[in-house]
């Protein structure tokens, strides 16, 4: 009964914001309610007994991409009048592309098995099996994304840089 | 704490809400006892009196203050972004609110007993990090702007060091759970973390059991300069002096809140102090024992009373936790301000490098250990 309340005030804390993300005309409005989407998308993987992914959802998406975001919008144009392209245009690509992305996930939703929260056995912290996981069957991967992201550092660093120091 | 609670309230929400509630109260105490230690501690510093007349020795100064705040008018500038200027402050107190969840005031209270608490620590200080941000741009004022600006870069620098040191201290105790790393440091005063770490094997509270010996010695000058470390970057992450470009008054007259009065001044006020308290908290709970006496035993143990305790247990991490507030107001009226390119010095080129290094050297000590 609490799960479910609480699930509804996630999912209204998840939603919400991004209506504002689509139809506010103000970029650092719409940048700064991602922040509590963000949010409402951790408490939902709370609900789930995901405490990792949902601490690590705060950490990334919060503390890094919303940052960035923000930072962009701030730096690129001047933060008084912010005059981006904010009214309809290219109907039809648009339309085509997000009833593509509909269909997929409708695909997917529709036959799916669904699981009640209620029923599961509760999870004492996943964040053991996650690093012991990533550190045996997974390490490929995990150190592949590893050096991605290092080339990613090095290349803002050197896009950075001042072309005399090159 | 909660079963007392709910012997009261009986199990509902209002037990739950209750028992969020009590660092509220000890949050807004302290805060006042951090004011006056501000103005005194600078006072003597620059051997002023500070002030003298509300009270015996001005010690309720800090309550006229509050009071003082709490009539003054609540402006809004008329250019201002109303809806995020007025949201800034909530989200700033309620990042730090946040962050208190997961500190363990004793052994039997901590809001929420998380496995995950140290990790959840470093995440919920970037909402600070989105709050700074919202009040400097809602401003709409340039000092707003660039001192937001200036705060924002360098949290996010100092986040990296801090984070390094984190996982120094999680790597050596095996648990990300605050609980455990104090109880791992269980006993008298050389089993902390500072002072290389536990000297005999201990059972933590998730039931694995942490192999130590007095070999744990070699790590005291490693944690020693970890220690130092956290404590510069957690000054660094609260805009403290020396690290206060962002709110630097010969510049940005008072960086993000200078719009703000107030209320709403009062609550990034507020926030800010917590955010120091909660530094010098974890400060005390990684390296210095945490709710451990220094004696290693309890009067209660003596009485065999178990409430006594737990009572001991939370006077002795307040009491560590207002020794490093202490230490940064002690701090601020010291040493002058860094430049920005210093600033950023110390962080990429010196704390950086150092927590990389410390932290490949205590892995391959655990390891061989």
């Amino acid at each position: 009964m609490e799960l479910t309340i609480l699930f509804y005030v996630f999912a209204a804390l998840t939603l919400l914001p991004a209506l504002v993300v689509v139809f506010s005309r103000s970029l650092i409005h719409a940048a700064f309610s991602l922040l509590f989407t963000f949010m409402g998308v951790a408490g939902l993987y709370v609900l789930l007994n995901a405490d990792f992914i949902a601490v690590a959802q705060i950490m990334v998406y919060i503390g890094g991409i919303l940052i960035l975001l923000v930072f962009g919008v701030m730096l690129t144009r001047r933060p008084t009048d912010v005059d981006i392209q904010t009214s309809v245009m290219k109907t039809l690509p648009a339309t085509i592309v997000v009833a593509a992305v509909l269909g997929t996930l409708l695909v997917t939703l529709v036959p799916a098995q669904w699981i009640q929260i209620d029923d599961m056995p509760a999870i004492d912290g996943t964040a053991l099996e996650i690093g012991e996981l990533l550190m045996t069957t997974f390490i490929l991967p995990f150190e592949v994304a590893g050096i991605l992201l290092l080339v990613a550092v090095m290349g803002a660093a050197l896009i950075a840089r001042k072309p005399k120091e090159l | 704490m909660e079963s007392l609670l709910q012997s009261f309230f009986g199990d509902n929400i209002l037990t739950l809400l209750l028992y969020c509630s009590l660092p509220l109260v000890f949050l807004l105490l302290y805060a006042l006892l951090a004011i006056l230690g501000e103005v005194k501690v600078s006072a003597w510093m620059q051997d002023r009196l500070g002030p003298m007349r509300t009270g015996p020795y001005g010690i309720i100064q800090p309550i006229a203050d509050v009071l003082k705040l709490l009539q003054k008018e609540d402006i809004t500038p008329a250019n201002a972004d109303k809806f995020l200027f007025n949201l800034a402050p909530y989200l700033s107190f309620m990042s730090a609110y946040a962050a208190l969840a997961v500190i363990p005031f004793s052994s039997q209270y901590v809001g929420a007993d998380l496995n995950l608490g140290l990790f959840y620590l470093l995440a919920i200080s970037s909402l600070n990090v989105a709050a700074i941000m919202m009040a400097g741009w809602a401003s709409n004022n340039k000092y707003s702007l660039y001192g937001s600006m200036r705060a924002v870069a360098q949290i996010v620098s100092y986040e990296v060091p801090a984070a390094m040191v984190l996982v120094i201290v999680v790597m050596f105790i095996g648990s990300l759970n605050l609980q455990d790393i104090i109880i791992a440091q269980s006993g008298p005063f050389w089993n902390w973390i500072v002072f290389g770490g536990p000297k005999q094997d201990v059972m933590l509270a998730s039931g694995h059991t942490l192999d130590a010996s007095w070999t744990n010695l070699i790590f005291f000058p490693l944690f020693l300069g970890t220690f130092v470390m956290y404590y510069i970057s957690g000054l660094a992450e609260t805009n403290r002096t020396p690290f206060d470009i962002p709110e630097a008054e010969s510049e940005l007259v008072s960086g993000y809140h200078t719009e703000y009065s107030g209320m709403k001044f009062a609550m990034f006020f507020m926030s800010e102090y917590a955010n120091m308290f909660i530094v010098s908290a974890v400060t005390a709970i990684l390296f210095f024992g945490g709710w451990n006496s220094p004696f290693g035993v309890y009067l209660g143990d003596a009485f065999d009373a178990p409430w006594l305790v737990a009572v001991e247990q939370f006077g002795w991490l307040v009491l560590k936790g207002l020794f490093f507030v202490f230490m940064m107001i002690w701090i601020r009226w010291t040493l002058p301000r860094l430049r920005v390119d210093q600033l950023m010095y110390m962080c990429w080129k010196v704390l950086i490098p150092f927590s990389f290094g410390v932290a490949l050297l205590v892995g391959f000590l655990v390891v061989i250990l």
